[in-house]
């Protein structure tokens, strides 16, 4: 009898087990993700400054304003060059990175020589830190040694190429670099679409008569959806989060030239003091991105289910 | 009481009842099949037993033991599953004996079960290679010995010949009924197959829409079906159901029919009760193979009535011929002997053996 | 591959043809362009860079730079060279992957094998975790690494990355194991084995390629990281990264190009190491799905 009680004991453990071996994860998820974003909801409605919030006699640092922080933050010039900046940035990397990836996923399409070994040299740049590759570009685009001074140097007295100290240019240079990086990252995504599609339909489209360009316009295309719906929820979600990058090449200059959002948070929390603040532009950061990542994870989780 | 006993079992998932009161009794080395179209509930009576799906209501014993709650691993049964489940990363020794191993059984034992089964199924040979590596029938018969090496009071068998060629199957399922007359254990084994189920069984359990719609033997189940589901779901071609209308003459029920042309034809009732309920319009179930040619009619048969009737399409499948023609409006199919010569479109005479026949009520589809 | 045996039904002329390899090439010029800047002017003088030599090969070969940007060259105050900051990372990465691989990988397991109630809920929960701006978890994260003691510390960068990975692991072993077939878990079960038996010897062994993605996926994210290192370890404990900058952005004294290009290789070379050893093992295991058996 005591041995049957026991094995139902060890029946019952092991009902419990999943959710047991689950939980920390999820712990660690509520706590440092969910919790922590209720915490800075909480302080983007306070005048906190700085860390601690609690000074050396107990006393609390910040008193709660209400909604003065978003306010404040919405008249700041400073936020406002960034959200210009993150417009401007994040229009022309997505398009561009579509662009070139879709171009080059149907050009290695046609039976390339050598597709093995052009496709990792596409790709090498997705392994890169974004650091390395800001410190490249900085000193490749620099007038002082770089292409300026290259093709100076090459006999080409006139040429100037200033772009990475020209404030007016300078976000394009961040625009080139982060093409770099990704391109190659939303070609494999969408030569994975290319060779995802029937090869019987292609051939159908065919003897119907259609040209290539038609063949592309009207069938290829159209069945790549899903690919182009991914490429954009990733090729956003990465904008949004683009701080590295700004820190590597220009650190956010000439002047205000490159400040995004990321970097805008980062130095009104950490150099300027102003927490609260910091902690309404993370806010809005995350509802962006909310926005385009919440109904996308939605109807993927639904689909699989 | 049985040897395994399901009494009163339903199953719900949330407000959705999916099975409906199950009561079946099978007796110790019993071969239970549960028939039934894909959805039935056949699956998830057999994880039930398996305790792979947890009871909603009811109870559900092995020799008269409650099952309900025992993990999987204690209810002392085996599960040969569609997919044949074997672990791809062991090889086919350490796929049989991994039972025997997290029951704690030692290894010279292990090793003695697995040689023992090995030759009982003739897979020695196999014994090093991994699953990948083997055949769909090689697989089949790993997935068998790993059933067999626990030595079980239940094996469950989920559709296990569904992933073979035809050939193969057959020559599987006369395997399966060796080592059932041979071993004498009780097996519960899940089809779709009416066919298997009929070869295999000693009792047979054709489920639809999460009932049990009857439980009998083989010959219970094709010759006495308990309705128009199981009349149909079982035997190939299905069942003739042929809308007639019961009639007195002479004192005796007959089925009035309509034939081709607005002719009509009276067939004599084997059982005389049936004019109890006269004037009734009725299902009348006759097998293919009680509409034969006149020569080739079952010479025991008390009760032969034969009908002109034009045909419609002949065809030959060797063994015999299956001619098709009109009744009532509805398409019957006549099985007649291979050699008979009949074409379409000529009227021919049909021999119907209405010792077979079988009537059921065209409203509730049950039978009369 | 079955995708790259597949004939492509479209049918491109010669010229077509030509254009093509060109743009092709072009592109790959494109690519290569930085690695090639920074390999070169890495095994240069000085004076040969500012001199407007930055596309040609070196006049003179010499090491110097990468021996400067490795045990020399002055990061913040120190003139230590990156090789501290280097074995930070190191040390912040290993266990950082390990714990976040295998936590995955349970997880994975669990949200497809045990499924309950509510569990999809749970894992969009845990998935939309990983695509949050980290700027939204920088102040309460600063507030608690200096409550735990932990910030500056590798430790507390190792928290940080196993708590904003674990979604991204989870996802990946989620995904592997729901095509992995739930008849052998069943088979497993009514052989007798237990919750971590069947994980252990069912579907570990079989969990190869997709531990190799999220190997990949998390060192490479995690060695890249800028933003925790830079927000929660600038000092003494820095990453690689963070050091890299520190060096290419200090304004004291001769900006020394060559050894950023130099220091630059060097923060890229694991990276690059494990992209070009696993870099096919890692498209390998996100289009595996099925195990047969």
């Amino acid at each position: 009898m005591a041995a049957h009680a026991e094995a139902d004991f060890r029946t019952r453990l092991q009902a419990w087990l999943p959710k047991l071996v689950l939980s920390p994860s999820l712990a660690l998820i509520f706590v440092f993700v969910y919790g922590f974003i209720l915490f800075t909801v909480y302080v983007s409605f306070t005048d906190s400054r700085i860390l601690p919030f609690v000074d050396k006699n107990g006393q609390q640092t910040f008193d709660l304003i209400g909604f003065s922080n978003y306010e404040k933050l919405f008249r700041l010039s400073h936020w406002e060059i960034a959200l210009g900046n993150m417009a401007v940035f994040a229009g022309l990397y997505i398009v561009i990175c579509t662009a070139i990836g879709l171009l080059l996923a149907i050009f290695l399409d046609q039976k390339i020589r050598g597709e093995g070994a052009l496709r990792p040299l596409y790709l090498y740049p997705m392994a890169l830190s974004f650091i390395v590759t800001g410190t490249a570009w900085k000193w490749f685009l620099d007038p002082g040694i770089g292409l300026e001074n290259i093709l100076q140097a090459w006999g080409w007295e006139s040429f100037s190429f200033d772009w990475i100290k020209n404030r007016d240019f300078a976000i394009y240079t961040i625009v080139l670099a982060a093409v770099w990086q990704t391109s190659g990252f939303v070609m494999a995504m969408f030569l994975a679409g290319l060779r995802g599609i029937d090869n019987e339909i292609l051939k159908a489209a065919q003897m119907d008569g259609a040209s290539n360009w038609n063949l592309y316009r009207r069938i290829i295309i159209p069945q790549l959806r899903p690919a182009f719906l991914s490429a954009f929820v990733i090729l956003a979600h990465l904008a949004i989060k683009t701080f590295d990058l700004v820190i590597a090449m220009t650190g956010g200059g000439p002047g205000r030239a490159t400040e995004l959002p990321a970097t805008f948070m980062y130095s009104y929390t950490f150099s300027r003091n102003q927490m609260g603040i910091g902690a309404a532009s993370a806010v809005i950061m995350l509802m962006t991105i909310a926005a385009i990542m919440i109904p996308y994870l939605y109807a993927e989780l639904k689909e699989k289910k | 009481m049985g040897f395994l006993d399901i009494k009163s079992v339903t199953k719900s998932y949330g407000p959705v009842e999916v099975l409906h009161r199950v009561d079946i009794s099978a007796e110790e080395g019993e071969f239970l099949v549960l028939v039934g179209p894909s959805g039935c509930g056949k699956s998830t009576l057999l994880n039930m037993i398996a305790g792979l799906e947890e009871i909603t209501t009811g109870e559900i014993a092995i020799k008269g033991q409650t099952m309900n709650g025992v993990h999987p691993s204690k209810r002392n049964i085996a599960m040969v599953f569609q997919s044949y489940a074997l672990y791809p990363n062991m090889t086919v020794g350490q796929n049989i004996t991994f039972g025997l191993e997290m029951h704690g059984v030692p290894k010279p034992e292990r090793e003695k079960a697995m040689s023992d089964v090995a030759s009982l199924l003739q897979i020695e040979q196999l014994l090093d290679r991994k699953p990948g590596h083997l055949s769909g029938g090689q697989r089949q018969r790993v997935a068998m010995g790993r059933a067999l090496v626990r030595n079980p009071d239940v094996f469950l068998f989920d559709e296990p010949l569904s992933n073979l060629d035809a050939k193969l199957r057959v020559d599987m399922r006369t395997e399966i009924k060796k080592l059932h007359q041979k071993l004498g254990t009780t097996i519960v084994y899940v089809t779709h197959d009416q066919i298997e189920a009929m070869t295999l069984s000693t009792r047979i359990a054709v489920m639809n829409g999460g009932y049990v719609q009857q439980l009998g033997t083989p010959k219970e189940i094709y010759d006495d079906p308990a309705n128009v589901f199981v009349a149909s779901f079982m035997g190939s071609p299905s069942m003739n159901l042929i809308p007639a209308r019961v009639v007195d003459q002479n004192g005796e029920p007959h089925a009035k029919i309509r034939l081709e042309g607005g002719k009509t034809a009276q067939l004599r009732f084997s059982d005389p009760g049936l004019a109890a309920h006269s004037g009734r319009e009725v299902l009348l179930g006759i097998r293919p193979e009680a509409i034969t040619d006149p020569e080739g009619a079952d010479r025991k048969s008390g009760n032969i009535q034969t009908l002109h009737n034009v045909v419609d399409v002949t065809e030959p499948a060797g063994s015999d011929t299956f001619v098709t023609t009109t009744i009532s409006g509805k398409t019957c199919i006549a099985r007649m002997r291979a050699d008979t010569d009949v074409r379409a479109g000529a009227e021919v005479a049909f021999a119907v053996n209405m010792d077979k026949a079988v009537v059921f009520d065209p409203e509730t589809e049950k039978r009369l | 591959m079955a995708a790259a045996t597949q004939d492509s039904a479209v049918r491109t002329g010669r010229v077509t043809r030509m254009l093509i390899y060109l743009v092709l090439l072009l592109f790959a010029l494109f690519y290569m362009l930085p690695l090639y800047v920074m390999l070169v002017n890495s095994v240069k003088p000085l004076d040969e860079i500012t001199g407007g030599g930055m596309m040609s090969l070196p006049a003179q070969w010499t090491l110097e730079p990468w021996l400067k940007a490795w045990s020399t060259a002055q990061i913040g105050v120190q003139p230590t060279g990156l090789r501290p900051y280097f074995w930070n990372s190191i040390s912040m990465v290993v266990p950082a992957v390990a714990i976040s691989t295998v936590l995955g990988a349970l997880n994975g397991y669990v949200l497809t094998k045990w499924r309950f109630r509510g569990d999809t809920i749970l894992f969009g929960l845990m998935l939309f975790a990983c695509f949050i701006p980290f700027q939204i978890v920088l102040i309460p994260m600063a507030a608690v690494l200096g409550t735990l003691g932990l910030a500056g510390s590798t430790a507390g960068l190792v928290l940080v990355h196993v708590v904003y990975g674990v979604g991204f692991t989870t996802l990946y072993f989620r995904n592997y194991y729901a095509v992995f077939p739930t008849e052998l878990v069943r088979a497993a079960q009514i052989d007798g084995a237990g919750f971590f038996q069947i994980f252990w010897r069912i579907l570990l062994p079989s969990s190869g390629p997709i531990a190799v993605v999220s190997v990949i996926w998390q060192f490479t994210n995690i060695w890249n990281d800028f933003l925790f290192g830079a927000s929660f370890a600038s000092g003494d404990g820095a990453p690689m990264t963070v050091a890299l900058n520190n060096l290419v952005q200090s304004s004291t004294g001769v900006k020394e190009y060559n050894v950023h290009f130099a220091g630059a290789i060097l923060a890229a070379l694991p990276t690059l190491l494990v992209y070009i050893v696993a870099g096919r093992y890692f498209v390998r295991g996100l289009m595996a799905g099925s195990v047969k058996g």
